[in-house]
């Protein structure tokens, strides 16, 4: 197997033929996984925040919110073959890493971006057929495309397949 | 003029800044080896400007495992303090303090954990009030956080926070050692870009 393609923050990225995609410790953070079975075209993007619509800066990079990567990872993925219908999402992530952030402003934003991500799924109608969102836990998340399989991997917990 | 960006700041607001971490991280190095009882020395503190993949890259790689606490900054400056340990160092303060060990996160008793916050309070604090005193700031700190888990998936929550400032994060990075080499912490200080601003202002650098 060749060296999996890491997908940073932010950032988005395509493979297929059997190369595997990797996103590292994701936290508060969402890694969103596309595959078409037939095409086996798999697709990562790694998230940061719910929506681009509370940004003023307007060169800020569109990968990094939720409404605004996942279709341009679709976007990329029907260009290179797959097809929209045979699309199903598996996604991970969106932990509160420290527990007790309501001074700063910051409370909740795994489950706004994992609620963010769903949503967006849902009005591109792609099916979300595994998860594993929430906890308190970081996630590394390996992507293959031969099978579509999504492995997580955790420090404190351990590491399982979907 | 006023900043707005990280990538701003002039030289002399960025040797202001590296002052500020040298004085704070001298006081907290006190503080730590007043709790321990331990020599504990401290490298001169390195400022940073970087993108979150590059800072998570200077912590030693998004995988690496860190004891993270995280504290808020309130007052005057605004922002995050976070600690980084490692687990040697986690591991070396449980032992002189409590004489336990350093497992799993999810095995460590509530004395533990209690133990480890509270020497990132009392770091934090001694940090904190040596900027305050510099400058004539007021800053509380609230209380602390603490995770064991992958350095990016920390970091993540700093980066999102100011996400919506910048895309680049302001490190004040200060390495705390040991006589025993395998420990090593960071302390991270993480103003807001206006608290930066009223920083300089109070050092007379805002020109």
């Amino acid at each position: 197997m060749s060296k999996p393609i890491v997908v940073g923050i932010s950032d988005l990225n395509i493979a297929q033929k059997g190369d595997v995609l990797v996103t590292y410790a994701l936290g508060s953070c969402v890694g969103i996984c596309l595959y078409d079975p037939l095409s086996k075209i798999a697709g990562l993007s790694h998230i940061m925040l719910p929506t681009i619509a509370d940004f003023s800066n307007s060169n800020t990079v569109r990968e990094k919110f939720a409404d605004a990567a996942i279709e341009i990872l679709l976007q990329k993925m029907l260009s290179n073959g797959a097809m929209k219908v045979r699309i199903r999402a598996k996604i991970a992530g969106g932990a509160q890493m420290f527990s007790n952030l309501s001074n700063l402003s910051l409370a909740g934003i795994g489950e706004r971006n994992v609620i963010a991500v769903k949503q967006e799924l849902y009005r591109l109608r792609i099916p979300v057929v595994a998860e594993d969102t929430g906890k308190n836990y970081g996630r590394t998340v390996y992507f293959d495309s031969d099978e579509g399989i999504m492995r997580v991997k955790s420090v404190n917990m351990g590491e399982w397949s979907f | 003029m006023a900043l707005k960006d990280y990538g701003d700041l002039n030289e002399y607001q960025l040797d202001a800044l590296k002052e500020i971490g040298n004085i704070g991280s001298g006081n907290a190095a006190t503080a730590l080896s007043d709790m321990l009882e331990r020599s504990v020395s401290i490298n001169v503190p390195t400022i940073k400007v970087l993108d979150y993949n590059s800072a998570v890259e200077s912590l030693g790689g998004p995988e690496t495992i860190l004891v993270g606490i995280l504290l808020g900054l309130r007052g005057d400056i605004q922002g995050m303090m976070m600690f980084l340990l490692n687990k040697e160092f986690a591991h070396n303060v449980l032992n002189s303090l409590l004489g336990t060990e350093f497992g799993e996160l999810s095995s460590l008793d509530d004395m533990s954990q209690s133990a480890i916050l509270e020497v990132g309070n009392i770091m934090a604090a001694s940090y904190v009030n040596a900027i305050a005193s510099l400058t004539g700031l007021k800053i509380d700190i609230s209380v602390p956080n603490m995770c064991f888990d992958m350095a990016g998936a920390m970091m993540s929550v700093p980066a999102i926070y100011y996400a919506n400032i910048s895309d680049k994060i302001i490190l004040i990075e200060d390495e705390f050692g040991h006589i025993n080499k395998d420990m090593s912490s960071h302390i991270l200080l993480i103003p807001e870009v206006e608290s930066l601003q009223r920083i300089m202002e109070s050092l007379g650098l805002d020109s």
